[in-house]
Order: structure tokens, then C-alpha cells, then sequence
């Protein structure tokens, strides 16, 4: 059993395997409350399925992933997302038939069980919610529009919105910025500064010029291990890293 | 720029409306189907006729449930002869009791119990009969013998996140197994004939015609009251979460629900519709029999909700009627044709209706009538020859 | 089962499962049409099962042929009639693909009711070009006999040429798919459609020769099911359903998988059989099922993917 820790995210000795291929092989990864930590790597270096363990869509073969010192690694995904965990995907995946403003209404976290669902309201608080929200995603202006009429960039933004409203403690961003124009990524950068002031966020990323202009800290997956960890320039110069990168 | 009371709920009266109905046309669509159950079928049928259509209606049900759980939720059952069954069989064995006194069975060797469990020599009445010794219990068992079934039936592969293909495969053996257990058990169900030979509900002959129209009546009635309940589940944060899951399951799971219990709900939800088509049937036609639910009678209810529109529930009424007609008018006259034609339908409406007439008058007949009254801000009441297709989208 | 001594059981166990032998080849070459189907197209077959009835049929006419036309070939026609069930439901499956099938991939709910129809088509052809009657072939001596292996244990014939048979196909299948050039396509389209497309591989072709293949093997399952029962147009029935339990038993893509499930539901539906009428066992039969995938919801034998 481990020990508790300070950390909001302690991942100890994390390994998965798909018929002896280990997609993520003894990672050890902690994350502080209030950082924003970047994960970068080829393709296939188990980037994603790390997101997929924390946030429960896959099992863990072995290891531990703490959350706030609760185990999350035998909760299932909406146990942990009821506990402070917010996940978007790597293509955006928003609810096209409805409107911005359903979209973000679904993920508002209250009555999310059978009962609490068929008598939930619209009250002023929850519309207020959603309109807040809506503003920091630039969406304001579209709350009634079909959400599949939306941009590709617009759809990530949306979705980000769709996890904001759940008012995580953590969130995890599968390349936030893809199909986004340069101008988008420039608004997407402040949004996610915005965000990262009060809560911790994980983010996979490929954009280099993107990850240089968030991130605190770096982490370099390869084959499911840690490569490399530390800031983008430390990063940048290490050889294996290069190497890696350049190998591939 | 938006305002709060924009998308804040509206007072109390006015809510409802809106969930009900959603909009004017709404309310017409709703309107104009009661107006042809309760009044156009009674005044244009013979009440032969009028039977036969309070008998389409009881699928009706079945139809409407499956608007919830596959139109709507995603999950599509083929076994919802299952719960039609289970209620229909509730009711039967009411009214079988009822009409097994034991004056009316003298001549039996056991006298006072159904007349197929003393051809089977069985000479004590089931345990599991005495419930329908009472009408209070019987109608409480319509509601909840389908939903523990249904429960039962789905909560481990729920929650084993069986959904698709599976689960449809899976619902049409469970049908199968209820056929071949129903079968199996002449002595206790009345085996391939079924319980026939119902006379009366507590005491009132349901046989006469006066019996059959007000039954009609009760049918018709009951359905509206279910499309209500229906269209109120749908218009709530509940019917959102469905209409989400079916396509974003994974995105729904990450907004923090937890999936399994909705979708047994629903599946639950549709389930007890289903029952109460059941014992609609029962009441109306006078008997129960196990091939009323097998696997065909099963994947003809889908094919009306398919027919009518599997997204929209006043379609799906629309369907049950339609196809039970087409079904009436050619199968006796045109048998070979009839196979051919239904096997076709299925079809065609997956290839080239995939809404059914619903989307037929949503995409089409919807354009075409606006244009003959640019003015009016609804479709006013069309020609009744063309209500099979007057299937306005319920959404 | 308290009537019988430990020895009796066992007997009838070992008896139960010879004469299981041949509807444990139906259900494996039946499951394996549909997980090549399912697997390649995301098609769900429901009218899978009529193409076993049009085996059947071709074995019952082809005999009767022979019967009246040719009878020198009475004890070997036989073998021509397995190739030509392979061949009339190969053909018939490749212009059903040809016009149906290929308008339906990847919509495989949808693919449930429109191959429902079709099975309903079929049958109402079978009923009005064939006829309504049950029907079954004038089988040689042979076929019918059975070998026995001591006084308590008889083991048909038919059932097992049908076994080699069915291990000659499921091997020959094996090897075609991954020694031939058509079955090289045939997993490059099951994995990746688009991709094999743009590689200038016909994947349409592709599609028609392994749906075409698949009904085939159901025709040779139709051919030996004269052995077992008389033919009529909706015999099928009774074999889709647990056609399909014995797949998604299998666990949906493991052919072994597929075996032990068709070799466990079909030993299991002969041993209830010899103690219990056929419904009841039925009953018997599925509850296990059920219960069985309320267990291992993915199946006995689902391999780990990555989604």
C-alpha cells in the first residue's frame, strides 16, 4: 500500500500490457496541486493510454495511480470523475444533435443519477454556470447553435468547456490544440493558463512551439517509460531525446 | 445576447407544456391523434373493426417502449414479446381463475382449477397462481413482474457493458427460452395453446360488444397517457443523457454518470409499455398464447417501430397501425405476396427510410404543406386519407 | 437424474456427445459464416441460417435427381452434392452481398432487421418454388450407418465425415486467409478498409467472395443437416439464435473460441435432451447461456484490445 503524499497525483509503478505488449511499462509519474504538466512523445509511446488508465477507461495490469490519496485504479470512469477528474479526447467529442448550451448543460454535476436526472431543472444558478463558462470558452455568442455547426476548433473548446463546468480539481487535455488555426491555439494557450491558476492540468501534446509556450513541466514518454523529465529547454537539448524524436 | 430567462425553466404550467409538447405543433400532432383514436376509429369502424384496432394499438405500446429504449437510447431489444407476454400471461391468468370457478368446472376431476391443468393432471393449483386470485395484485404484477425481469435480465450484462449487437442477439434467445418454457409447461401455462376461453373481468363479460368498445376506449385512452409519460422522460435531463450516450457513450461516461443504471431504466421503462400493450391484448382479444411472444411476434414489433419512425413516438403508433392493416388486408387474401412484401419492408426501411414515416413527413410531406399555407405557422388538419403519413415528428 | 447408476451416466454422456458430434459441426460452421461476416463487414447474418436451408434443399433435389436419372452414382453422389451446396449458396450469397449486403456496413443493428427480411424472403421462395412440404434426401446405406465401439456406444457415421469435414474446412479457411492472395485481402479489408482500398486492392470483390465463401460453408452445413432432420423452408429457425449464442459464447473473434463454445453448448443440449423433452431442455439450455455471460460478459475466450 503506499504511503500518502502531498501530491494531488501519484501514478507509482504503473504497468498495462494487451497480450504481453506493454503499452505502459512501470511509469512513475507525480504531479503537484496547481501544475500544469505536459506529456510529449512519438507515436505509440503510450501517451494516451496513460489518460485512459487515470481516467479508468482502461485497466491497470499492475501499479498504482493515487489521486488525493484515494486509489483510482479500482474505481470505475464516473466514480473517478465524480471525484475531481475531468478527461477530453483526442478528437473532440461533443454531442453534435444538441446545442452548446445542452452540451455544457449535461456535464453540469448535479443530478447525475436516473431519479436526480428526470427531476432536474434549469434553475439561475446552473444557467449562470453555464454562461460563465460559455464566456471563458469564447462560445458566448453560439449557446443555441447546433454544436456539430461549430468549428473544429470551436469543438475543442467546447469540450474543455464541457469539463470546466464539472468543476474539476484535475484535467486532462488529449491534444487540445489540433485542427486549431494559429490564432485559436494563441486563444487556446491563455484559456488554458486561465484555467491552470486554479486546478492542475495534464496535457498530451505534439505542437512544440504549443508545448513551449505552456508547460511548467515536461515529461517525455517512449515505449511506455520515462524518457526524460524537466522543463522545455532542458527537454529540447537532451540527446536521447533528440534521438528519439529524430530515430523515429 | 443572451438572457437568463432564456434558457431558464419556465414557471410550473408553462414547463410542462413545453416538455409535453415542445412547440404548437406539438400540441396539434398530439391533438390530432386522439382526435382520430377516440373519435374518427369509433364513428368510421364497426365494432369488429374497432376490436381489431384496439388489438394494433396494444402493440402500439410495445412500439412506443421501443421508441425509448432503441430509438432514442440506443439499445435495441428483439425480445420485447418478453414483457408483452408477461403481461398479457399476468392478465390471462386473472381472467382464466375468474372463469375457472368451481360451479363453471364441475365436470372436471379437479374442479375449480383451469381447464388445461386437469387435462394435464395437475390436481392442485399452482403457488404461483394464487396472486392472480386478486385483481389489485394482478394489475400491481402487470407493472412489476416486467420490470424485476427486465432488471434481471439486464442489469450483469449492463454492466458488463453489453450493448449492440449482442444484446440484441441476446434479447431475441431470452424470447425464445420464454417460448420454449411456456411450451414446455402445458400443465402450468397452458403449453402451445395458451390460456384461452377468458370470459370475464370481475364479473363484467368482456366478450359483449358494448365490453369491446369500452375497452377500445380504456386502450386508446392508456396509450395517450403512455406517450405523455414517454414524451415527459424524453424532455428531461434523463432523456438528453440517453439521446448522448447513443452516440458518445464514452463522453457521457467522462461527464461523470454512470451509464448502467440508465440504460437499465430504460430498458426497464420500455419494458412495463410493453406489459401494459400485453394485457391490453389479453383483455381485448380474449387469449394469450405463446406464439403472440416468440422471436417473430418479437421482431415484428421492432419493424413497426421502424415503420412509424424509431425516433418519434406518435410515429410509432402510426406504425403499429399501418403495418397490422397492411398486414390484415393482404395476408388472407395474398398470402405468398404478403411474405414477400413484409420481408421487403424491412428492407427498404433500412435502406431507404431509416426514420420511417416520421422522417417521410418530416423531410417531405412537412415542406409540402407548409407550402399550401405559407401562413399558417402549423400544420392544420389533413385530409384523413393521408393520416398514415400524417406522422408528425415528435421530437 | 436419480434413476441411473454412475455408470449409466457416464454411458449416455459419452453416447449424448457422439451424437452431439453433428450439431456441434452445424454450429461451428454455421459460427464460422458469421464471425468471417461480422468480422469483415460488421454485418450481423440473420438470414445466415437459410442459406444452410439451401444446402439443404440442394442435397434433397440433387438426391432426388440422381435417384430417378442416374442411379449408378446412388452410393457416391453424395460427395457431388457437398461441392454444389458450396456452390448454389456461394453463388446466391455473392449477389445477396452483390445487391444488399454491400449497402449495410457498419451499421450492424441495421443490418439485424434488413437480413431479417431477406430471411423472410428466402423462406417464402423456398415455400413457393420448392413447396411447403418437409422434404429430406434419399441418403445411401452407408451414410446412415454407425460404427460401434462397444455394446453401449454408437457412433454415426455421418457425423463424422461431417468432423473431418468441418476440421478440413475450418483448416482449409485458416490457410486461405492467411496463405492466399485473396485471403491476405481479405484480412488487409477486415482491418483496414479504406486503407486496403486505396492500395488499389477491389475490396468490394473482397467483400462478395468472403460473404460468398461464408454462406458456402453454411450450404455444407446444410448438406449434412439432411442427416439429422427432414428439411422444410423456415428449418433454419431453430439454428440462428443458437447459432449466434454459440459465437458470442465463443467470445466474438476467437476461433477457438468458437469451438469449445460449439462443442460445450452442443454437448450440453444433447445430454439435456436424453433426460428432459426437448422445450424444457431448451429452457435448461439458454438459462445456462445467460448465465454464463453474466459472468464472462465478452465472452470465454475475448481477446484484450485495445479500444
Amino acid at each position: 500500500m503506499p504511503s500518502n503524499t502531498d501530491f494531488l497525483l501519484a501514478i507509482e509503478g504503473l504497468t498495462v500490457s494487451f497480450d504481453g505488449f506493454k503499452a505502459v511499462d512501470d511509469l512513475t509519474l507525480y504531479l503537484s496541486k496547481g501544475e500544469l504538466r505536459v506529456i510529449i512523445g512519438p507515436n505509440g509511446a503510450g501517451k494516451t493510454t496513460v489518460l485512459d488508465l487515470i481516467s479508468g477507461k482502461t485497466r491497470a495490469t499492475s501499479g498504482s495511480i493515487r489521486y488525493n490519496n484515494t486509489e483510482l485504479t479500482t474505481m470505475s470512469e464516473h466514480q473517478i470523475v465524480r471525484a475531481g477528474v475531468g478527461r477530453k479526447f483526442q478528437t473532440p467529442s461533443i454531442y453534435e444533435k444538441l446545442t452548446v448550451f445542452e452540451n455544457l448543460e449535461i456535464s453540469y454535476p448535479w443530478g447525475r443519477t436516473v431519479l436526480g436526472s428526470l427531476q432536474f431543472r434549469r434553475s439561475e444558478k446552473v444557467v449562470e454556470r453555464i454562461y460563465e463558462v460559455a464566456k471563458e470558452i469564447f462560445l458566448d455568442d453560439m449557446l443555441d447553435e447546433q454544436a456539430e455547426l461549430l468549428s473544429h476548433g470551436q469543438k475543442q473548446w467546447l469540450e474543455i468547456g464541457m469539463l470546466l463546468v464539472q468543476n474539476p480539481d484535475l484535467v486532462m487535455l488529449d491534444e487540445p490544440v489540433a485542427g486549431m488555426t494559429a490564432k485559436e491555439r494563441d486563444a487556446t494557450a491563455e484559456l488554458l493558463r486561465k484555467i491552470a491558476k486554479e486546478r492542475s492540468i495534464v496535457i498530451i501534446e505534439h505542437d512544440m512551439d504549443f508545448v513551449a509556450k505552456i508547460a511548467d513541466q515536461v515529461t517525455v514518454l517512449h515505449l511506455g517509460k520515462i524518457l526524460k523529465e524537466g522543463s522545455m529547454d532542458e527537454v529540447r537539448n537532451d540527446p536521447e531525446v533528440q534521438e528519439v524524436y529524430l530515430g523515429h | 445576447m443572451n438572457t437568463l430567462s432564456n434558457h431558464t425553466d419556465s414557471s410550473f404550467g408553462k414547463l410542462l407544456y413545453e416538455r409535453l409538447f415542445k412547440n404548437k405543433e406539438g400540441v396539434i400532432a398530439f391533438i390530432l391523434l386522439a382526435v382520430v383514436l377516440l373519435l374518427v376509429f369509433p364513428l368510421c369502424l364497426n365494432t369488429f373493426r374497432l376490436n381489431l384496432t384496439g388489438k394494433y394499438l396494444c402493440y402500439a405500446f410495445v412500439a412506443i417502449g421501443l421508441v425509448m429504449c432503441w430509438g432514442n437510447a440506443g439499445i435495441l431489444s428483439l425480445g420485447q414479446g418478453m414483457f408483452f407476454g408477461a403481461g398479457g400471461y399476468c392478465m390471462a391468468m386473472f381472467l382464466k381463475l375468474e372463469a375457472s370457478d368451481p360451479e363453471s368446472t364441475a365436470i372436471q376431476s379437479t374442479p375449480g382449477i383451469p381447464d388445461f391443468m386437469d387435462w394435464n393432471q395437475v390436481t392442485e393449483l399452482p403457488w404461483f397462481w394464487f396472486p392472480f386470485k386478486s385483481f389489485p395484485l394482478t394489475i400491481a404484477l402487470i407493472f412489476i413482474l416486467p420490470a424485476v425481469l427486465a432488471f434481471l435480465l439486464s442489469v450483469f450484462y449492463f454492466k458488463g457493458r453489453v450493448t449492440g449487437v449482442v444484446f440484441a442477439i441476446l434479447t431475441q434467445s431470452m424470447v425464445a427460452c420464454l417460448w420454449y418454457f411456456i411450451v414446455g409447461n402445458q400443465g402450468f401455462f397452458g403449453g402451445i395453446n395458451g390460456i384461452t376461453d377468458l370470459r370475464t373481468l370481475n364479473g363484467w363479460d368482456i366478450r359483449t360488444e358494448s365490453a369491446q368498445k369500452t375497452l377500445y376506449y380504456v386502450c386508446s385512452i392508456l396509450l395517450l397517457f403512455c406517450i405523455l409519460v414517454s414524451r415527459y422522460v424524453l424532455s428531461t435531463r434523463l432523456g438528453r443523457v440517453l439521446l448522448a450516450q447513443r452516440d458518445k457513450e464514452m463522453r457521457v461516461r467522462f461527464s461523470g454518470y454512470n451509464l448502467t443504471l440508465f440504460r437499465i431504466f430504460i430498458f426497464c421503462f420500455a419494458a412495463v409499455l410493453s406489459a401494459i400493450g400485453g394485457a391490453m391484448f389479453t383483455l381485448q382479444v380474449g387469449f394469450m398464447s405463446p406464439n403472440l411472444v416468440g422471436i417473430q411476434p418479437s421482431i415484428d414489433m421492432v419493424i413497426f417501430t421502424a415503420v412509424g419512425g424509431r425516433e418519434s413516438l406518435l410515429g410509432a403508433v402510426y406504425g403499429a397501425l399501418a403495418v397490422n392493416a397492411a398486414k390484415t388486408a393482404f395476408s388472407e387474401a395474398y398470402p405468398t405476396l404478403w411474405m414477400f412484401l413484409y420481408g421487403a419492408t424491412f428492407i427498404i426501411i433500412v435502406l431507404y427510410l431509416p426514420k420511417g414515416l416520421a422522417g417521410l413527413y418530416d423531410d417531405h410531406i412537412k415542406k409540402w404543406i407548409f407550402k399550401l399555407k405559407p401562413k399558417s405557422d402549423s400544420g392544420t388538419t389533413p385530409p384523413s386519407e393521408d393520416l398514415e403519413k400524417e406522422v408528425p415528428y415528435a421530437k | 437424474m436419480g434413476g441411473y447408476t454412475a455408470q449409466e451416466i457416464y454411458s449416455i454422456v459419452v453416447m449424448q456427445s457422439f451424437s452431439g458430434v453433428s450439431l456441434l459441426c452445424i454450429y461451428v460452421l454455421m459460427g464460422l459464416g458469421l464471425y468471417i461476416i461480422f468480422g469483415q463487414m460488421g454485418v450481423i447474418n440473420m438470414a445466415h441460417a437459410e442459406f444452410l436451408v439451401l444446402g439443404s434443399y440442394t442435397m434433397c433435389l440433387f438426391s432426388k435427381f440422381i435417384t430417378e436419372s442416374v442411379p449408378a452414382l446412388e452410393n457416391i453422389y453424395v460427395f457431388l452434392a457437398i461441392p454444389l451446396s458450396f456452390g448454389i449458396a456461394f453463388g446466391v450469397g455473392y449477389l445477396v452481398e452483390w445487391f444488399l449486403i454491400s449497402r449495410l456496413y457498419k451499421r450492424p443493428l441495421d443490418t439485424l432487421l434488413a437480413t431479417w427480411g431477406l430471411s423472410l424472403i428466402m423462406q417464402q421462395c423456398f415455400r413457393t418454388f420448392i413447396g411447403a412440404r418437409e422434404m429430406s434426401a434419399d441418403l445411401p446405406e452407408w451414410l446412415l450407418g454407425s460404427w460401434s465401439v462397444n455394446d453401449s456406444i454408437d457412433i454415426p457415421i455421418s457425423g463424422l465425415i461431417l468432423l473431418v469435414l468441418t476440421i478440413f474446412l475450418t483448416g482449409g479457411l485458416v490457410l486461405y486467409t492467411t496463405k492466399t492472395r485473396m485471403g491476405l485481402r481479405m484480412r488487409a479489408t477486415t482491418q483496414n478498409r479504406q486503407m486496403t482500398g486505396a492500395l488499389g486492392i477491389n475490396t468490394k470483390m473482397t467483400d462478395r467472395v468472403s460473404f460468398g465463401i461464408a454462406c458456402g460453408i453454411s450450404g455444407i452445413a446444410g448438406a449434412f443437416f439432411t442427416t439429422m432432420a427432414s428439411t422444410s423452408p423456415s428449418a433454419g429457425t431453430n439454428y440462428i439464435v443458437d447459432s449466434f449464442l454459440v459465437l458470442v459464447v465463443g467470445g466474438l473473434g476467437s476461433l477457438f473460441g468458437l469451438f469449445i463454445s460449439g462443442a460445450f453448448l452442443a454437448l450440453l443440449s444433447s445430454i439435456l435432451e436424453f433426460f428432459m423433452t426437448g422445450s424444457i431442455a431448451k429452457v435448461w439450455l439458454y438459462l445456462v447461456i445467460f448465465v454464463v455471460l453474466m459472468k464472462f460478459t465478452k465472452g470465454l475466450f475475448s481477446d484484450k484490445v485495445r479500444s
